[in-house]
């Protein structure tokens, strides 16, 4: 029996190590430490309910387990072979417990290639890997096929960049696999930094060794003896995890010299990177790890050509180099039978926001917004109404009902205005203000440009100005034009791939909910609530007891009246901070 | 590879097709053709192997058909069939904006700037019809900072980075570069330090090439007024070689005029009371110069292991500084020999102030440089008597030609004018000082015929001439093998002197100027707004005012000769290394964050 509790960031922080560390003694009192093994795994994607606990093999799976109920899962499950049904997952339809994952919508609807081993195995037992298929990919490519042979299978799998922009993984490798050079490099990016993302994070907690072999398997086909994994500083445990693994890979001769007998020789370094969002840009990561400015330069040269210490370099994501180890184990026709025809295999999302279901998905290219927002994600939260789904982290574009039926790939995304990205998904609820969503993603983009082109560094400032600006009911219609405007310029204009996809948020919530400006500008009110500037707090005199607290818990006293009769509340001076609002036990007082 | 048959491509521009060689930008291929499309950051002296293209302004941005976004024409190489429109509408109101952008956030001082007339922003904004700003917002402000010779007020800096380019891959100085990010990025010294506890070496290359007034020069014209004004100061003025050939530009005379006549009669109308000349100490640091390096000569000629060979000139205060930086433990490496401004301050105060009978504090010295850095070599301690410099105020080629304007003196219908004597009489050696390779020519001249006894049948060194990044030379001295190094630009100089620490150095002698060119390239000098054509014409006018030169070595300088009669005694003598020495600090510990 395995009892597999998860290690994952999220779950750790809800104490899943006391969990771990209970279990195991509670198994030892009842000398029972031989017959359970208890294993720290990573990631199980389902966050909104952890901290997990799974029990193997009869797979049931404990939600939002706490350290003391140890004991319990141990005398009842383990032992009396009785399910703890309070700590299993409700379905909030039926109300009825379920007992096994593939029966929760959460998970029905998933297929997990990225992110296949999360969960199920200990991340720091290279045992656990190679017992599920691991590093027989790299055996295979390095024994029985070509580098160019390996290249074609991904050219033909048709996997393509997990990080964003999505260009051709094979072909990629194809460009640096032609160029000459004494010393070439395959760099991983693990530089992970949309606000809510956390796939390559998990995938690198979880299976640290499926990327490390998918980077060898990189290495043998385009000709390089060396990788670089630049992952940001803060993402401790998964550096961790990640250098246990490298440490065993070495050990068993899958990294280092003449890995498995042959003449291929291939390790790996990591690099840490201070956290700048701009450095999940290749040519932006690659200066940064040369010591250099973390800021973009000019394509071409592609790092294919002259990357990291101007040697050819491949530069992939977490999750690309994921799949690679299953591409080559299951065969390109496999895999490009999931999806849709020009985005193959599935897609890791970090789903967040005003959603039941927060947590780590996996689906086929092609499942529909509606699909992951309402049979995977469960819905909305507290029942209010759906309103937006933004895709492709900071830089990518609002997407409204009219959207929810689009199967998702590459492509549709970005012709419903927004994109990809690396898979952040954050929706939005009827009180998100869309004005404000668009300045809070600016905000963000201010922050994080490198400040080397301007129409980035300036003009990204100035939408956001606009913007903060229309949130205060300053707005004229003259700025909604110019705000389209610049943002187009800046789209068209920017040096990198920041700057080019910033303005999205400002376009697509433009061309998606212009009444939200227009009530703004034209009618200083903002529909979802807000916008603090636009608030009004008023007393219902109708309704207003004259119980005095919300002049008592007023801190600039802007509120006046009479005990027993209804008071009122002086606008100039109110500072919106809602206080009376939460105090009145009446509902006297109400928002404007 | 010049036998090799260049691949080209055709591609239309603007409707125009051309054939350019691969690996062209689209930049390139367009200005072949006529067109010329505005850059701000885009930085190309080629001659010079200086290039700067970061494609950060976006200025120059133009659309190419079938591609998604705009392309910055200064990066983007071209392609067979490529068809490019430099005008479309779509790159016009994008090129606006963009700089439309980049004005918002600039202070609209423009009345008082420094930099007004010769700002390559201002005439962006008035070619592309700049008449308001339609976006408005923060600004972004730092503080200003101001070292002995160089103002940074980066309230006007544009992140065109050419500054940086010059800085840390021309210079090697490593004291300016990017710091912060987003709207907060700016160039700076490492912690938003001030320049003066950075390794700066006063160079002024990084005004040279900043578009805007963010870098400029400390002006210390007023103070020169104030003494000139003075009716108890006598105030006498020393102008450099390379400030004759390049002050004409500033009153629309073709590049490489030589206005020496006409600046000197123009500074006796400012009201200076002896107009002097800094080639007559030239020749002077030529006779101290070349008698040290003949001294180490036959030293190690006499078999002598410890001498130290090759002996670095030491005429320029940014190269001083430089190798106080980053070669501290080579000090004793350099000759020894003060600069010819600062031998004129010591001659002026200690031996012309007596000859007429003024008491040293009454008697202002000025000189009028190619440099920045002279500001700062004037301000050293050691060049100073009791807290009174040798040398009081100096002025850039530009602060002179603002003055002579600013007197309503019409340059250029001037008659020439002659220099006052004693400290005013100079030789072709010393006017070719001004450019790279001059001083180690003119020392040559001179080391030659006092070393064999012979005269020279040919004063011209053409193998010592040029201005490639690094030369080497071999002259024939009776038989010895002289061998020389020339180097400009620090980045140069770093390899020379690295290569002496490494022991492989094979040099007698090395001359070593931190700017391109030498000072006819000096951070002082007119705005050369990167056309390499400017230098060259000032190279030419150096060797042709030299040649036009009765005497042209500086060991034959009658007033030279009366000097040390007079007054020094010889070459080297205990006076003259009182006077006309120096010695070398390590300045590793002047770097620090506040």
């Amino acid at each position: 029996m395995h009892l597999l509790v998860c290690g994952g960031t999220g779950c750790r922080a809800s104490e899943s190590s006391a969990i771990l560390d209970n279990l195991k003694s509670v198994l030892e009192e009842n000398n029972l430490e031989n017959e359970v093994q208890v294993v720290k795994t990573g990631c199980f994607g389902f966050c909104e309910k952890g901290p997990i606990v799974k029990v193997l093999p009869d797979n049931t799976f404990y939600t939002q387990v706490k350290p003391e109920d140890a004991k319990e899962i141990v005398n009842e499950h383990i032992i009396k072979g009785r399910k703890v049904n309070r700590l299993l997952y409700l379905n909030p339809e039926s109300k009825e417990h379920v007992s096994d994952s593939k029966h929760m919508g959460f998970y029905k609807k998933q297929i997990r290639i990225a992110l296949r081993n999360c969960g199920f195995i200990n991340p720091e037992n290279i045992d656990e890997y190679i017992s599920r298929d691991g590093y027989e990919a790299l055996a295979k490519c390095i024994t029985e096929m070509t580098p160019a042979q390996v290249i074609d299978v991904i050219k033909r799998s048709g996997l393509r960049g997990r990080g964003g922009a999505g260009f051709p993984t094979g072909l990629k490798w194809e460009i640096a696999s032609k160029s000459v050079a004494d010393q070439k490099y395959v760099v991983c990016n693990a530089d992970e930094g949309d606000p809510g993302a956390f796939m390559d994070r998990s995938v690198l907690e979880g299976d640290p060794h499926s990327v490390i072999e998918a980077m060898a398997i990189c290495g043998y086909s385009i000709g390089a003896s060396k990788g670089l994994v630049y992952i940001r500083a803060e993402y401790p445990l998964a550096i961790e995890r990640l250098k246990i693994a490298i440490g065993q890979a070495r050990e068993y001769g899958l990294l280092g010299e003449k890995i498995l007998g042959t003449d291929f020789a291939f390790d790996l370094e990591l690099r840490y990177g201070a956290g700048a969002f701009v450095c999940g840009e290749e040519t932006a990561l690659i200066h940064s790890m040369e010591g250099l400015r973390g800021e973009p330069t000019v394509k071409p040269p592609f790092p294919a050509e002259r990357g990291y210490l101007g040697k050819p370099s491949n530069v992939n994501n977490v999750e690309t180099f994921a799949n690679i180890p299953v591409i080559i184990n299951k065969g390109p026709e496999w895999f490009s039978s999931i999806g849709t025809e020009k985005s193959k295999g599935t897609k890791v999302f970090a789903l967040a926001g005003k959603i039941n279901n927060v947590g780590l998905i996996e689906v086929p290219m092609g499942t529909t917004l509606r699909e992951i927002i309402f049979e995977i994600g469960g819905g909305i939260k507290d029942g209010k109404k759906f309103k937006a789904v933004q895709t492709g982290g900071p830089s990518g574009g609002c997407l409204t009902e009219k959207h929810l039926d689009t199967p998702i790939d590459y492509d549709n995304l970005i012709a419903s205005g927004s994109m990809m990205g690396s898979g952040g998904m954050i929706v939005m609820d009827e009180d998100d203000c869309m004005v404000s969503i668009a300045k809070y993603y600016l905000d963000f983009t201010v922050e994080e440009s490198c400040g080397k082109c301007t129409p980035c560094r300036v003009g990204n400032k100035r939408l956001y100005e606009t913007l903060d600006k229309i949130c205060h009911g300053n707005g004229t219609m003259e700025d909604l034009d110019k705000l389209r405007n610049l943002s187009n310029v800046i789209r068209d204009t920017s040096l990198c791939g920041l700057g080019q996809t910033s303005p999205n948020p400002v376009l697509s919530t433009l061309d998606n909910f212009y009444h939200e400006y227009l009530a703004h500008v034209k009618d200083h009110k903002c529909p979802a609530g807000q916008c603090k500037a636009l608030m009004q707090y008023t007393i219902n005199p109708e309704a207003c007891v004259g119980c005095t607290a919300c002049a008592r818990v007023c801190p600039v006293n802007a509120i006046s009246g009479e005990r027993k009769k209804p008071h009122f509340i002086d606008t100039t001076v109110c500072i919106k901070c809602g206080a009376c609002f939460e105090k009145c036990k009446f509902d006297a007082i109400y928002i404007n | 590879m010049r036998n090799q048959i260049m691949e080209l491509v055709k591609i239309t521009i603007d409707g125009k097709t051309v054939e350019v060689e691969k690996g062209a930008t689209i930049y390139d291929a367009a200005k072949l053709i006529g067109i010329d499309i505005p850059t701000l950051c885009y930085m190309n002296m080629g001659d010079m192997n200086i290039k700067h293209n970061p494609g950060g302004c976006r200025i120059c941005v133009v659309e190419v058909e079938g591609r998604r976004n705009l392309a910055p024409s200064c990066v983007t190489p071209v392609m067979n069939g490529m068809v490019v429109n430099t005008h479309s509408v779509r790159v016009l109101n994008a090129r606006r904006t963009v700089l439309e952008l980049m004005l918002s956030d600039h202070p609209f001082d423009c009345l008082v700037c420094a930099k007004s007339g010769n700002c390559d922003l201002q005439s962006l904004a008035q070619r592309l019809g700049i008449r308001e700003i339609p976006f408005q917002g923060e600004q972004s402000t730092y503080r200003k900072d101001t070292s002995p010779s160089i103002i940074r007020d980066m309230d006007k800096c544009i992140m065109c980075r050419r500054c940086e380019t010059m800085c840390n891959q021309v210079q090697t100085v490593g004291a300016l570069s990017a710091v912060n990010r987003g709207f907060q990025a700016v160039v700076a010294p490492a912690f938003e330090m001030n320049l003066d506890h950075s390794p700066c070496t006063y160079c002024g290359q990084c005004i040279s090439v900043c578009p805007t007034g963010a870098l400029t020069e400390v002006d210390h014209t007023r103070q020169v007024i104030n003494a000139l004004a003075d009716p108890k100061k006598t105030v006498i003025v020393q102008t450099a070689p390379a400030v004759r050939v390049a002050l004409g530009e500033e009153f629309g005379m073709e590049p490489g005029t030589i206005v020496t006549g006409k600046m000197a009669a123009a500074l006796r109308k400012l009201g200076f009371n002896y107009v002097f000349d800094t080639d007559f100490a030239a020749d002077l640091t030529i006779m101290e110069e070349g008698t040290e390096l003949l001294g180490r000569l036959n030293k190690f000629l006499a078999g002598d292991k410890k001498v130290k060979l090759p002996i670095l000139t030491s005429c320029c205060p940014a190269w001083v500084k430089f190798f106080e930086h980053n070669f501290p433990d080579m000090l004793d490496i350099p000759s020894t020999a003060r600069s010819p401004q600062q031998m004129f301050g010591a001659i002026a105060k200690n031996y012309f102030a007596e000859k007429i009978n003024v008491k040293r504090e009454d008697l202002v010295v000025v000189s009028i440089m190619p440099c920045v850095a002279k500001k700062y070599e004037c301000s050293r301690e050691e060049f100073s008597t009791n807290g009174n410099p040798d040398v009081d105020y100096s002025l850039s080629t530009r602060e002179l030609a603002q003055f002579i304007k600013q007197a309503n003196i019409d340059f250029n219908s001037l008659d020439d004018e002659d220099f006052d004597r004693p400290l005013g009489e100079s030789t072709g050696a010393a006017v070719i000082f001004g450019t790279t390779g001059g001083v180690i020519e003119a020392a040559v001249r001179t080391a030659y015929e006092i070393h064999t006894g012979k005269k020279l049948d040919k004063v011209d060194f053409q193998q010592i001439r040029g201005l490639e990044n690094v030369r080497s030379a071999s002259v024939d001295v009776d038989g010895f093998e002289l061998k020389i190094g020339i180097a400009h630009g620090l980045g140069n100089a770093r390899k020379l002197l690295e290569d002496i620490r490494d022991g492989k150095s094979e040099f007698h002698a090395i001359e070593i100027m931190a700017c391109p060119g030498g000072c006819i390239g000096g951070g002082g000098q007119p705005y050369h707004h990167g056309d390499t054509s400017i230098l060259k014409a000032r190279f030419k006018a150096i060797y042709r005012e030299d040649a036009g030169k009765t005497i042209r070595k500086s060991h034959e300088n009658p007033y030279i000769i009366q000097l040390y009669k007079e007054f020094l005694g010889k070459p080297c003598s205990e006076l003259s290394h009182h006077l006309l020495h120096t010695k070398y600090f390590d300045r590793q510990d002047d770097v620090f964050v506040d």
